[in-house]
């Protein structure tokens, strides 16, 4: 094949990708890199309780779309359940109901959350309802008192709820804090108190009860803060600094005294409360909020394709990345893996496993396939039945070492499931084969290559701007190609291979 | 340092093996005739075919069931070799020198049951040895008795001899001689030594081994150099015809020489391996070039052994 037919079909692909890149970019405003807020959240909340073999109900507070955060794609997982959702202002809840129930009941309420930025109050602003402050007795006296104080020392209602917060924040509160507050309160007391008191001194307050998105968690413990109504709109306070508003990553739940989950016909309520954070380009949460311009390409892209599919492609279109490293690796560099592409589908599974486990998992799980490879060697077995043999060891082994480091408490343990068994077995194959054809170190040798380039691919394929990169811009991969092309005319010396012909440095060139 | 000494080896014209797959394997050899190469038995049937002699072929296994008629089939034989038919790299090669009792006994010295030699064969169907796994078959084969001259020279094994061929042009050979690390075999990536023969003479030079050069044989301790290779132009003969037999531009021929019936043709390579360079001190690519540029003066095998014999020489610096 002629070498300047390669050289512009390569120059045609690479121009045609990065051309589509750069008119992306230029004129369409997709972002370059991925941004730093740009995740989608999602939340749930599992409520488990004991039924009493009755009729029961729960009801669960569910959060709404507000200026900040939009709610989407909501599930609610019960067996069995009747399920009912109503907006009860402020807040919104789902009531689950049953006519008869018996023993440990589990369901979830599910949501993704995406951070938008709307100027304007998604909800109707609703103004307070004027109720009672429920001080009795001495606790009115104190009260008042602290209101006195706190009146005397503050301009305006924002900063009147501030200076109360301050008390609060006192490591020994004065004793008539301390008398109001009782014995080991929790911070919702504290806010449940604040929100009392300063409704006793005439401003309208109510507390809101939510969740930090800020990093991956399970049991998430829920946050409280104020809101203060100032004529026109609630404001919310900062729990900690006392000043106006509050962290762009708090999601409001729900707002008032009532607890998140109410229960009849049963016992042992728990509300536990988890997120999980989605890597979502920013480009999706662009779509979202409207700042991209939606031309034609845009409908014909990945960025159309459901979440979940798009998250498959995330991955997919890391695979021919990988399977460019290994062309660098194995005709630039010279290594030698087992299997071509081998190392580029154990690259695959490092991502659930994390890279240190993912080695350690497929060292102990070839180590130990090798030597029972060895064993059912003696018995002489016909290749194909071999095979199969290693094939059902290797998922044996799998399933136990879940197990064990299961038993151990080592959740990671648990990712060896995504090894690809085949290429496993067929690895711990081959891998035998050279040890008996070209002795141990060879063998040592070639499995110590696939794993470094396993690695390397890993590590490549893992690059959060990489990821971004090729899904935003999957017309790169035709530079890949292009790339790819011209490596496979790339007749110089691999890198390994210098040192091979080393002792034929001391010729001279002029022959020996 | 790494780029000087890239730059060196390109000026000797080593070949690499990005370079050999790219503009010699893919460039000349066409796929098409690739099952002649890789399927020892095609190639033995058109070795015959075309008069070139060839270790007698015993018979053949073709399948599964075949395995129990092996003891009946080999109970005249004292000695023989299987080998898998599309196997490579010298694997899957099983040499037996003779008998024991109902025991067979390999070259190596090692007793072997019938029920070893039995999987052993069941292992070559099963594609074990062959490229890409493939169901294969297993050729049993008349043992070469390899010429007294390299007794001094080879532990166990047959020493064999390969020689490059390119576009019909003898370019480069080597004498591979098995070590005891090898195993018996001859397969310089085994542990085999490769020693560079002198194309206008037949005359051994220096050995490589493991990518080091040497002098000496290792386990024997005897010289290498300077033996003269017996029926050097019959095996130059043999080797040059062997790319009008099979079509393919760039070829590695390994030839053994019997004590009886002199030189054979074993088998034939489309990738042949790069250490021969080591072993001659002298590059492929510069010597390739040369063939091409006088392409047209070689129309005959005796004008192209000719030429080989003129340019390839060690008295006989290649022309620039």
């Amino acid at each position: 094949m002629n070498k300047t037919h390669l050289y512009v079909l390569a120059f045609i692909l690479a121009a045609v990708g990065l051309g589509l890149v750069i008119y992306k970019v230029l004129v369409l405003n997709f972002p370059l890199s991925p941004g730093a807020e740009s995740y989608t959240w999602n939340v749930e909340a599992k409520v488990t309780f004991e039924a009493g073999n009755e009729p029961a109900k729960l009801t669960l507070f569910t959060p709404r779309t507000t200026r900040r955060y939009a709610v989407t794609n909501e599930a609610f997982v019960s067996q069995g359940y009747g399920l009912v959702t109503a907006i009860v202002d402020p807040n919104r809840q789902a009531t689950w109901s049953i006519r008869q129930a018996s023993g440990l009941q589990t369901l979830y309420y599910r949501a993704e959350v995406v951070r938008v930025n709307n100027q304007e109050p998604i909800n109707p602003i609703q103004p307070p309802a004027i109720d009672n402050p429920s001080f009795e007795g001495a606790d009115l006296t104190v009260a008042r008192a602290l209101v006195d104080r706190i009146r005397r020392r503050s301009a305006d209602h924002e900063t009147m709820a501030a200076d109360l917060l301050k008390h609060f924040r006192e490591p020994q509160p004065d004793d008539n804090l301390a008398l109001l507050l009782g014995k080991h309160p929790t911070e919702g007391d504290k806010m449940e108190l604040a929100a009392k008191v300063l409704t006793l001194a005439g401003v309208p307050a109510r507390v809101v009860h939510g969740i930090a998105l800020k990093e991956q968690k399970e049991r998430l413990p829920v946050v409280h803060w104020l809101e203060i109504y100032n004529q026109k709109w609630w404001q919310a306070i900062d729990p900690v600094t006392g000043a106006p508003g509050i962290p762009d990553h708090y999601l409001a739940w729900w707002r008032g005294p009532l607890s998140m989950a109410r229960l009849t016909g049963g016992s042992d309520l728990h509300v536990t409360l988890s997120v999980t954070r989605e890597l979502e380009a920013a480009i999706n949460t662009a779509v979202v909020r409207g700042q991209i311009k939606k031309p034609l390409l845009l409908n014909f892209s990945l960025l159309s394709l459901p979440l979940h599919s798009q998250q498959v492609y995330r991955i997919l279109l890391m695979v021919p990345v990988g399977g460019f490293l290994l062309v660098i690796l194995r005709n630039i560099i010279g290594i030698s893996t087992f299997g071509t592409f081998m190392p580029v589908l154990i690259a695959l599974a490092f991502r659930e496993t994390q890279l240190l486990w993912g080695i350690v998992l497929f060292s102990s799980l070839v180590a130990l396939g090798l030597s029972i490879r060895f064993y059912l060697d003696r018995l002489k077995l016909l290749l194909v039945p071999r095979l199969a043999a290693v094939l059902i060891v290797v998922v044996i082994l799998i399933a136990a070492m879940s197990i064990f480091t299961n038993r151990l408490g080592i959740e990671r343990g648990l990712s060896v499931a995504l090894f690809p068994m085949v290429i496993m077995t067929m690895t711990i194959e081959r891998m035998s084969i050279v040890w008996e054809e070209r002795g141990p170190l060879e063998a040592i040798k070639q499995g110590l290559g696939s794993l470094v380039a396993a690695a390397l691919a890993y590590l490549v394929m893992h690059i959060r701007e990489v990821q971004h990169l090729f899904f935003v811009f999957p017309e790169l991969l035709l530079v890949l190609l292009a790339a790819t092309l011209l490596l496979g005319r790339y007749s110089g010396y691999r890198l390994l291979e210098l040192w091979r012909f080393k002792v034929l440095a001391h010729f001279s060139s002029e022959g020996p | 340092m790494m780029f000087g000494l890239g730059r060196h080896l390109a000026n000797l014209g080593i070949m690499g093996i990005n370079r050999r797959n790219a503009e010699f394997t893919l460039a000349h050899n066409p796929r098409r005739y690739y099952p002649l190469v890789d399927d020892k038995l095609r190639t033995k049937e058109i070795a015959v075919a075309a008069g070139l002699p060839v270790p007698e072929l015993y018979g053949v296994v073709r399948s599964e069931y075949q395995v129990r008629h092996l003891p009946e089939w080999l109970k005249d034989r004292k000695d023989f070799v299987i080998k898998p038919a599309h196997g490579s790299g010298g694997e899957g090669i099983l040499v037996i020198a003779g008998r024991g009792g109902a025991n067979y006994r390999t070259v190596g010295g090692l007793s072997m049951s019938q029920e070893e030699l039995n999987h052993h064969v069941f292992n070559i169907l099963g594609g074990l040895y062959s490229l890409g796994g493939q169901t294969d078959a297993a050729l049993i084969e008349y043992r070469v008795r390899f010429d007294p001259m390299f007794d001094y020279i080879c532990y166990q094994g047959v020493p064999d001899v390969r020689i490059i061929i390119f576009l019909g042009v003898p370019v480069m050979a080597m004498l591979r001689l098995p070590t005891r690390v090898s195993g018996g075999k001859a397969n310089l990536h085994q542990g085999a030594i490769g020693v560079g023969i002198d194309l206008a003479s037949g005359a051994t030079l220096k050995g490589v081994c493991r990518h080091e050069i040497i002098g000496e044989h290792p386990d024997t301790g005897h010289s290498l150099q300077g033996l003269v290779i017996p029926h050097w132009e019959t095996l130059l003969d043999i080797a040059a015809r062997c790319q009008e037999l099979t079509g393919m531009g760039y070829l590695g021929v390994d030839l053994v020489l019997d004590q009886d019936q002199g030189p054979l043709l074993l088998e034939l390579n489309a990738r042949p391996g790069l250490a021969i360079q080591i072993a001659n001190a002298a590059g492929l690519i510069h010597r390739a070039k040369l063939v091409e540029a006088h392409l047209q003066e070689l129309l005959t095998l005796e004008a192209r052994i000719a030429f080989a014999r003129r340019h390839f020489g060690v008295n006989q610096p290649p022309a620039p």
